[in-house]
């Protein structure tokens, strides 16, 4: 009896933790969505921080206004989307350098934010932190409660499958939509040409500036949904810097996976797995071992993103014409 | 030739017009305090907030003197804020936050005739007020009320960064705990080991939803901005959470259980007047319970969830505390919780 109540821990913990990697993954699946689509045009975006946390600010605040979470929505992909144009007018437009253009939005980002902050609600850079309907709250899948009593899959169906909140499951629907396009359009046919060799594209008379912003401005929309997820659905008020490197660690799943949809979406949940995972076992009384020191926990993630990069995905190989600004020969 | 010599002069008198004006405004209003904000933000509805609520705008407010305010948004600024402001005449400077030692101790060394008051750090100059509080004496009492209320057994704990004060919150909290039920279990985590701990609510709500899930129903958090997260968390799931530093009961009416009031705003005042006075002391300050320093806080927000009986238990074990009959170990004084 009681191996059976252990086996049952165990088997909760692990769906728990499952869990939660999901809710820690979803604004990196997002993230990374945006960087593909972008990149694989051939213009780099080291800007998903900034954008994904002007949206964070942009919807914690029209929630707080408006107590709306998809007008908040709605705004939040407005800015990220202005933003991107930014980047596009600056890189495309105007041939700019790309990683220069998207450090800059994320300082001017990051400073915006918070002086913002200040000014309209004097809480030290913070939004109000919202309550009721401000906020996209978890959705009960059907049948949630009835197959609770079905051993495995009915607890795997309730913790795990259901119970998230809308953004969660458009971020993985999103993830073979991304795919097909990719690969079965001939918009994806000609964006991913574009980011290998623009010349050809532009042989064949199609705008190769058109395709790059088009791919920059999705990315600007994704970028958008990841950050209202961040800040009204995962949180309830902004705070300064609350994407706390989430934009660089979706680069970081791009390149580890390999700029492929479901590698990606992969790298992604390995990720969100290391977070979930280090906040489960710290603390914790482990045998033999005894507790392990938080800091010793904060540096596994990075720790074992350097040994699989080293070792263990073989070669990345990005798009051709990444980072160059195409220049029609005159 | 002529013109560095105009120049010169000119400079000269410049200065010494900017001496008397100095020596005047000096005169006329006594002291020229100052406060050097954690990096937190001033409204961080914890510990910078206290100071300003309880200490900053209460001395203001009273005595009409203006408090000179600086808010760093991250700690490099810190140390520049601090040597400005002493520079610009300004003394009692209370700097807030432990994370603020070292900028403290240079700038202490660079201007020995200015008092600074340093909160909850210990930088041991001879201009320094160094005052600090016993957070496990005031952790102690809502371990107990947290015991009283839990139906599971297991209480939480979640502490900012993984420094000796942090823990000694942790401590206190499982000793209140164990003392009004032997059997209960404490769960306690760190958000992490750099000072954006203390500003990271994501984490903060992952870590209370991890425990909640291992039976938690009752989570003090000591985390500064991070502990919003673990309040919100809390209340998502209607469970019982326990604020820090400053009275936080009306953040989630219904869910906070109560707060361990940390009396930074007092000590800021006092360090004001008593420089007014001119009987502000270098050297250590330990505000407890006996003093005041650190209390539990009971309201109109949390009034519903305290029952006479816990309020007569806490107030019991708070008498017996000042009284020395309970003796709350101090994680500070071996870095272990042996109690």
């Amino acid at each position: 009896m009681s191996e059976v109540t252990t086996l049952n821990d165990m088997w909760m913990t692990i769906l728990l933790t499952l869990d939660a990697t999901i809710r820690l993954s979803t604004p990196l699946v997002l993230a990374a969505m945006a960087g593909l689509f972008s990149e694989r045009s051939g213009v780099v975006d080291i800007g998903l921080e900034g954008k994904m946390l002007a949206a964070c600010f942009a919807s914690a605040s029209v929630a707080h206004f408006t107590g709306s979470p998809w007008l908040a929505l709605l705004v939040a992909v407005f800015i990220s989307l202005c933003l991107a144009l930014v980047h596009g007018f600056a890189t495309i437009t105007h041939k700019g350098d790309q990683i220069v253009s998207g450090v800059a939005l994320n300082i001017l980002v990051s400073g915006l934010t918070i002086i913002l902050g200040l000014t309209w609600f004097r809480q030290g850079g913070q939004t109000p932190s919202l309550s009721g309907d401000g906020r996209f709250f978890s959705i009960d899948l059907p049948g949630a409660e009835l197959m609770q009593n079905v051993p495995l899959i009915g607890s795997l169906y309730k913790e795990l499958l259901s119970g998230h909140n809308i953004l969660v499951y458009a971020a993985f629907a999103l993830v073979p939509v991304v795919w097909w396009v990719l690969f079965h359009t001939r918009f994806g046919l000609r964006l991913r040409a574009v980011g290998e060799n623009p010349k050809a594209v532009d042989t064949a008379g199609i705008s190769v500036n058109g395709l790059r912003y088009r791919a920059v401005m999705i990315g600007g929309v994704l970028c958008g949904i990841a950050g209202t997820y961040i800040a009204i659905a995962h949180n309830a008020q902004f705070t300064r810097d609350m994407t706390a490197g989430a934009g660089y660690i979706a680069l970081a799943a791009l390149i580890f996976g390999k700029w492929r949809p479901v590698t990606v979406l992969m790298a992604c949940l390995l990720f969100g797995f290391l977070q979930a995972f280090a906040m489960r076992i710290e603390g914790v009384q482990l045998p033999v071992v005894g507790v392990i020191p938080v800091q010793i926990i904060e540096a596994v993630p990075y720790l074992l993103t350097v040994i699989l990069l080293a070792g263990f995905i073989g070669k990345a190989i990005p798009p051709k014409a990444i980072g160059k600004p195409y220049v029609k020969e005159r | 030739m002529k013109n560095t010599l105009i120049s010169k002069t000119i400079k000269g008198v410049s200065l010494a017009i900017a001496t008397s004006a100095l020596s005047l405004s000096a005169m006329a209003a006594d002291i020229k305090p100052a406060v050097v904000y954690s990096d937190a933000g001033k409204f961080d509805k914890s510990f910078s907030e206290a100071v300003w609520n309880n200490g900053v705008k209460r001395f203001m407010d009273e005595t009409g003197i203006e408090v000179k305010e600086a808010e760093p948004t991250n700690l490099a600024q810190v140390e520049q804020y601090l040597k400005r402001l002493a520079k610009r005449g300004h003394s009692p400077i209370v700097a807030v936050g432990f994370s603020q030692t070292n900028a403290v101790l240079a700038a202490a060394q660079e201007y020995p005739d200015t008092q600074f008051t340093l909160l909850d750090g210990w930088a041991p100059e001879p201009n320094v007020q160094n005052v600090g509080f016993k957070e496990h004496e005031g952790s102690f009492l809502v371990g107990v009320l947290a015991a009283m209320k839990s139906e599971s057994g297991v209480l939480g704990f979640v502490g900012g960064m993984d420094i000796p004060l942090i823990s000694a919150f942790g401590c206190g909290y499982e000793q209140g705990a164990k003392y009004q039920n032997a059997d209960i279990k404490v769960i306690q985590n760190m958000t992490g080991s750099t000072p954006a701990a203390f500003g990271n609510p994501s984490k903060g709500a992952e870590l209370t939803r991890s425990q909640m899930e291992s039976g938690a129903d009752v989570i003090f958090a000591a985390a500064g901005g991070t502990g919003t997260g673990v309040y919100q968390a809390a209340a998502d799931a209607g469970k019982y959470a326990i604020g820090v530093d400053s009275n936080q009961n009306h953040l989630h009416p219904g869910t906070m259980l109560t707060s361990m009031v940390k009396r930074v705003g007092e000590a800021t005042y006092l360090s004001y007047t008593s420089a007014m006075e001119d009987n502000w002391q270098a050297g250590p300050v330990t505000l407890g319970l006996a003093e005041g320093g650190v209390d539990w806080a009971l309201d109109e927000h949390n009034r519903p969830l305290i029952t006479s009986q816990m309020e007569a238990r806490v107030n019991d074990i708070k008498a017996k505390i000042i009284a020395g009959d309970i003796v709350v170990h101090d994680y500070r004084t071996d870095n272990a919780c042996t109690y």
